[in-house]
């Protein structure tokens, strides 16, 4: 089971090498990805740079190029995969059909991955990747239970790669319009969910008010934790009552499952989170590796450490962690 | 004003979980509209079971006498087999035109038969729309958050013969989730979800803590809280323009669709139009994504029109 964690730069790509990351994943400094975020990702010196250290200590890098392209500006993207093929990067990681039919057109030895902003959560999905464009893997969305991956897994004919750490998306990955329905920008368009320049805080009345381009998304005390407003983690009405319809604020963590996961035939584990400092890469990384480790050596006795949960669970949004959809009771 | 020669009117499948009379009356009503072409079938929540798919079948059969084109719409978001496995039934009818709402049913269409691309297949360039119409795609709905511009870079390249269709009417569909969020608001579980959202024909709003009307929860789906309208388009349809289609609402989607045919034959003004739609948008009406701005904006207002 390969560990694939996120780099938003350098310094998390070291960080994720050295921590044990099998295999890490970055993006260039435009829309073509889905962290499109300011001073984030990777320009050519830094591209250059972080192959040579991942490469040093035997460690994959994977290029996302996993926003889609409209008409007029198709030639970024082409662009993209074309300087990423030309470093040797191991994988691409892709969303859009008109890419993927690109790369595998253009460049037919390189190794594509279905991106989870592709959206396919069945083997027929999947299989559909895998006959036109010979994809070699699947990162699957959030939003299937253990049994179900079992299934997606029994039945794909590519090796799946599932989510195991990191904020979490609660809508179907590649099909979610609640950034741009607000702000105009969202993962598809613009690479951004609920992007910086739309956010304002304020205080009123000794109160902390969060907007997303207008909207308010969650009014807290000031002595609370206000978290970043991303719609589906807010406070709104609902019947009359007030709270978190859509979702807390809180962090996928799947290490209390993680032995069913490698029996079941996961192929990778991803971390989110190419936003993120290096320090938090480097603790995350760190912890799954010990954790996958422990789990290969002997799952049928493992047990996740405290030690783990209660890192990751410090580094996580609303400082609590969920196994979202794999567990049903939260569906 | 025009006379719009060709621009036909579309119904979408429905949305909500409805109870199988109304669900009949509903369609009894439509077969007498204007509308061209009905979408059927259950593309939201696989639990839902009002309809059973002879009665889709049977409602086809009827609509399809009464002179409309009949398409069977797949389900959005596949998560059993259980569920892939109704929609390969769909794809193998062999007698209705099928829209693919995922990858799964296009890969259960590709080579066989030809077929729809649904809003959310993720169409989002014309060399995605060339390959999908390679493999048997005749007619694609553009996703919702796309723009007018958008909309004019596809025709550019658009391959012969293949028709364009437009969300034109109702709640926008943002996202689905694993999630169903009307059972959460009944601090209920989806596997025991006691069928609540029978409860909210139009959906389930979800407002602001400043009571703003925000979005709308069907399920493991969230809508706009407000109404999409392009019907200020069917004064002067941009070229490419082929379908709009309307999403049906509990009440009053006869008269949405008598309105749209009246402003398309010219037969009625947009103002006096504008005027009679508005009480059919509970929340106001938005068309931000078509002018290129954020979803919920509104052009005008004049009600989006």
């Amino acid at each position: 089971m390969e560990l694939v964690c996120p780099a938003g730069n350098l310094a998390s790509l070291k960080a994720a090498v050295d921590n044990g990351a099998d295999a890490v994943y970055i993006g260039f400094k435009n829309e073509t990805n889905a962290r499109h975020f300011a001073g984030l990702n990777f320009d050519d010196r830094q591209i250059t740079q972080g192959l040579a250290y991942a490469r040093d200590r035997a460690t994959r890098v994977y290029v996302a190029i996993n926003t889609y392209p409209q008409p007029g500006n198709f030639a970024t993207w082409e662009r993209a995969v074309d300087q990423a093929a030309e470093y040797g990067v191991d994988a691409l990681i892709l969303a859009d059909i008109g890419v993927m039919d690109y790369a595998a057109e253009k460049w037919p030895e390189l190794r594509l991955h279905l991106s989870v902003q592709g959206s396919a959560t069945s083997h027929e999905a999947v299989r559909f990747y895998s006959e036109r464009f010979d994809i070699k893997r699947a990162v699957i969305p959030r939003v299937l239970s253990v049994q179900q991956v079992a299934a997606l897994v029994d039945n794909s004919p590519v090796p799946i790669e599932v989510f195991g750490f990191g904020s979490l998306c609660v809508m179907v990955e590649g099909r979610c319009y609640l950034s741009s329905y607000v702000t105009g920008q969202g993962p598809n368009t613009f690479g951004a969910c609920s992007p910086a320049s739309f956010v304002r805080w304020s205080e009123v009345d000794s109160q902390l008010e969060t907007r997303l381009n207008g909207v308010l998304i969650d009014r807290v005390d000031k002595d609370e934790n206000a978290g970043y407003p991303t719609i589906c983690k807010g406070r709104f009405k609902v019947n009359r009552e007030t709270g978190y319809a859509i979702e807390e604020p809180t962090s996928l963590n799947t290490l209390p499952i993680l032995p069913e996961l490698l029996k079941i035939g996961v192929a990778a584990i991803k971390v989110e989170g190419r936003q993120r400092s290096p320090a938090y890469v480097a603790k995350v990384t760190r912890v799954l590796r010990a954790a996958i480790n422990a789990c290969l050596d002997d799952p049928e006795n493992f047990v996740p450490d405290q030690s783990w949960l209660s890192q990751l669970t410090s580094l996580s949004e609303g400082v609590q962690t969920t196994l979202g959809a794999y567990q049903r009771e939260w569906q | 004003m025009t006379t719009s020669t060709g621009l036909r009117l579309s119904l979408g499948p429905i949305q909500y979980h409805w109870p199988k009379e109304k669900m009949l009356d509903f369609y009894r009503v439509i077969e007498a509209t204007p509308v061209d072409i009905v979408y059927l079938g259950e593309t939201v929540c696989s639990k839902r079971r009002s309809f059973r798919h002879r009665d889709w079948i049977e409602v086809a059969e009827r609509l399809q006498a009464a002179g409309k084109e009949v398409v069977l719409s797949t389900l959005a978001l596949l998560e059993a087999n259980s569920e892939l496995g109704y929609v390969r039934r769909l794809c193998e009818n062999g007698t209705f035109t099928v829209e693919a709402n995922d990858m799964s049913a296009v890969q259960l269409l590709a080579g066989k038969t030809h077929f729809v691309g649904g809003a959310s297949l993720n169409i989002y360039n014309p060399r995605t729309l060339r390959k999908l119409v390679s493999l048997g795609l005749t007619r694609w709905v553009m996703p919702v958050e796309l723009s007018q511009g958008v909309f004019a870079g596809f025709q550019e390249e658009m391959p012969a013969g293949i028709e364009s269709e437009l969300f034109a009417w109702g709640r926008l569909p943002l996202a689905y989730s694993a999630r169903c969020y009307t059972a959460r608001a009944h601090k209920l579980p989806k596997d025991a979800c006691e069928f609540c959202c029978i409860d909210y024909p139009d959906g389930l709003m979800l407002s602001t803590r400043e009571d703003e009307r925000f979005l709308v929860f069907n399920g493991i789906q969230t809508q706009s809280a407000k109404t999409h309208s392009l019907a200020r388009e069917l004064r002067d349809p941009v070229p490419g323009m082929d379908i709009l289609r309307i999403s049906p609402q509990p009440e009053n989607t006869e008269r949405v669709i008598a309105l749209f045919d009246q402003i398309r034959a010219g037969a009625l003004s947009v103002d006096d139009a504008s005027q009679e739609l508005e009480p059919f948008a509970a929340a106001g009406f938005c068309d931000g994504y078509w002018h290129s701005d954020a979803g919920m904006r509104s052009s005008s207002d004049a009600a989006g029109l």
